[in-house]
């Protein structure tokens, strides 16, 4: 259970479920007993339809499900990967667990810190950066690392930190480049 | 030599396509499965003396045996994908180099059980290891290695991918069951114990991802070869993730009853940049420390670290060299305990609060005389008095870094010590205090 506050938006507008999401729905609806069984992996399809969870997505899985809306909530509430505010595009995950400590990740956070001019929980104005500090990510091996884009970067330097920041700045894909070796 | 069960096919290059695994021998273990009885299946898992790889150390074969043999509700499999205890990373190379290894060893299970629904839940952030399971898993279903009448075999066995959402308390397994019906991963008073009522109601396995993938090995080459590896009690081999302040940290398979430090020393090539080393924790985060001359000394198996007051747990073995702050390190294994509470038990909410609050600012320069002392108070009231160990994973830690290095949190409350900043010489802490 994280301390952190979950500030809740809404958007105003009806959620639903694109065709696509639509059909992974209904397919979740046979791979379980219970629809709310079906709660998490519906969430997770609204987060990535809409890139957070607004009050109107959740509403919508709750009654999707026939759950109250708040069993719903207390579920979003509890885990740390369910967002209900929108991040920035590229989200940093910091580790700050012991073998990324030891191996230097209070160096990547100034340099995030320095770079970006933002903090943990924060974002930077233009929406392109948020940045938080998670614990273990299970990449002691490859420490210290961070996950961003839907990956894990890994054996992090300063430097090689600070390169893919500028490549997310000038808007290439970091993906692409070799970030990972030496 | 070490024998290699887990880490086989590692480093054949595709193992983790299903052309590449079942050319290499994979799958094959299924023959001999359905031409046994599925007791007779438990009986060679039991003989094996495989125990779970998730951090309990519980016999596998004794766990499947409490299963009711009456089918009057279905019966579930749930295996634990939710790698989460620090320095733990070896379920990962599992699934991203052999996933169907695991596919196998869960058909290995839903036989000798009576299963016909398996549930993987991993952890949310593993997406590249999710990816690699998704697809494996779609070719076993196209190959017919999933789904129904697997192979001709008349067994049925339906296997579902769960993506946690980041809980680590979902690694427990009551914790992980409540997670799977759809709630928040609290874990449930025990008993009942799942193998009476788990999910959905129903009798449940938990068994880790590493746990099942050793089933193939076993199945193949009988619970006489792998029983013949390690010691009396500590049967077969682990995979030990090793990190820290080492040369090579990775995963490596180990068989049990070796010394734990020539073992870490030829695995990795010592400690980092030639310094000496201070202290090992040999089982993941919620371990006892052991200190330089305890790790020397002591066998790699599940009741020579026990005799210690630490444990082998999940084979996370994290390595501190002499430059590493232990009052450091303990604020950042606390502030994990603390930030990982699910909150349902006071002992276990106040007491992470509490011992991280304190450790905090002894660190920070700000402790007190009485500090230690009241560290060492609170832990004993954390232990055995909730509903899972989240709570003795903080308390034991707690306890033994100050029995062990009490020198160093009373030089830093006395002012001998400055307020340690860094963890290591390595960064330099901005003081970020949230929890």
């Amino acid at each position: 259970m994280s301390q952190r506050a979950h500030a809740l938006t809404a958007t105003g507008k009806p959620f639903a479920f694109d065709a696509k999401n639509e059909a992974a729905f209904q397919k979740l609806l046979t791979q379980y007993p219970t629809p709310r069984a079906v709660v998490l992996p519906a969430l997770w399809l609204a987060q990535e339809q809409h890139g957070h969870l607004t009050v109107e997505a959740m509403e919508y899985v709750a009654k999707r499900l026939e759950q109250s809306p708040v069993s719903v909530f207390a579920v979003v509430e509890f885990y740390t990967m369910f967002k209900t505010e929108p991040v920035g595009k590229h989200d940093i995950q910091l580790c700050r667990t012991l073998t990324c400590t030891l191996r230097g990740c209070e160096d990547l956070q100034g340099t995030i810190e320095r770079k970006l001019g933002i903090g943990p929980g924060e974002k930077t104005p233009d929406g392109k950066f948020s940045f938080e500090l998670v614990e273990c990510l299970g990449s002691c091996g490859t420490a210290p690392m961070m996950r961003m884009n839907n990956r894990y970067w890994e054996n992090l330097t300063v430097e090689k930190l600070e390169r893919i920041i500028d490549a997310c700045r000038e808007g290439r894909d970091p993906s692409s480049e070799d970030f990972n070796r030496g | 030599m070490t024998p290699k069960i887990i880490s086989e096919r590692f480093d054949v290059k595709d193992n983790h396509r299903f052309a590449t695994y079942s050319a290499n021998g994979g799958y094959t273990s299924l023959k001999k499965l359905f031409a046994m009885k599925p007791d007779d299946v438990i009986e060679e898992v039991k003989k094996s003396g495989l125990r779970g790889r998730g951090g309990a150390g519980f016999p596998t074969g004794m766990k499947w045996s409490f299963i009711p043999k009456s089918n009057d509700k279905p019966k579930y499999l749930c295996v634990n994908a939710d790698e989460g205890e620090p320095g733990t990373f070896k379920d990962r190379l599992i699934l991203e180099r052999d996933p169907h290894a695991l596919i196998e060893g869960i058909i290995i299970c839903c036989y000798a059980v009576g299963i016909k629904n398996a549930y993987i839940y991993i952890r949310g952030e593993y997406d590249f290891p999710l990816a690699r399971l998704t697809a494996a898993l779609e070719e076993a279903y196209r190959e017919g290695y999933a789904g129904k009448n697997i192979k001709g075999s008349g067994t049925d066995v339906d296997i579902v991918i769960h993506r946690g959402a980041g809980a680590y308390i979902c690694g427990d397994e009551t914790g992980l069951i409540e997670s799977l019906e759809g709630k928040k991963g609290q874990p449930r008073p025990k008993p009942p114990f799942p193998a009476i009522v788990g999910v959905f109601g129903c009798p449940t396995v938990v068994n880790n991802v590493e746990t099942i993938s050793a089933l193939p090995w076993i199945m193949n080459h009988g619970a006489d070869a792998y029983a013949a590896i390690g010691t009396d009690k500590s049967k077969g081999t682990m995979l030990f993730s090793i990190s820290g302040m080492v040369e090579r940290p990775g995963v490596y398979e180990g068989a049990f009853g070796v010394n734990l430090w020539d073992f870490i020393e030829k695995s990795t090539g010592g400690v980092k940049d030639g310094k000496r080393l201070k202290a090992v924790i040999p089982g993941g985060s919620s371990s006892a420390i052991l200190t330089a001359d305890e790790a020397r000394n002591v066998k790699l198996d599940y009741e020579s670290i026990a005799a210690t007051g630490a444990m082998v747990g999940s084979g996370a073995i994290m390595v501190l060299d002499e430059d590493t702050s232990i009052v450091k390190a303990l604020e950042v294994v606390l502030r994990f305990y603390a930030h990982e509470s699910c909150g349902q038990c006071p002992p276990c909410r106040e007491g992470t609060y509490w011992l991280y609050e304190i450790v905090h600012r002894i660190r920070a320069g700000k402790g007190r005389p009485e500090d230690v002392d009241l560290m060492l108070s609170i832990c004993p009231d954390m232990l055995g008095r909730t509903v899972c160990v989240l709570a003795d994973s903080a308390a034991i830690p707690a306890a033994s870094y100050i029995k062990k290095f009490r020198g160093e949190f009373e030089a830093m409350i006395s002012g001998a010590h400055a307020p340690e900043r860094r963890l290591h010489p390595g960064g330099v802490n901005l003081e970020s205090r949230a929890l």
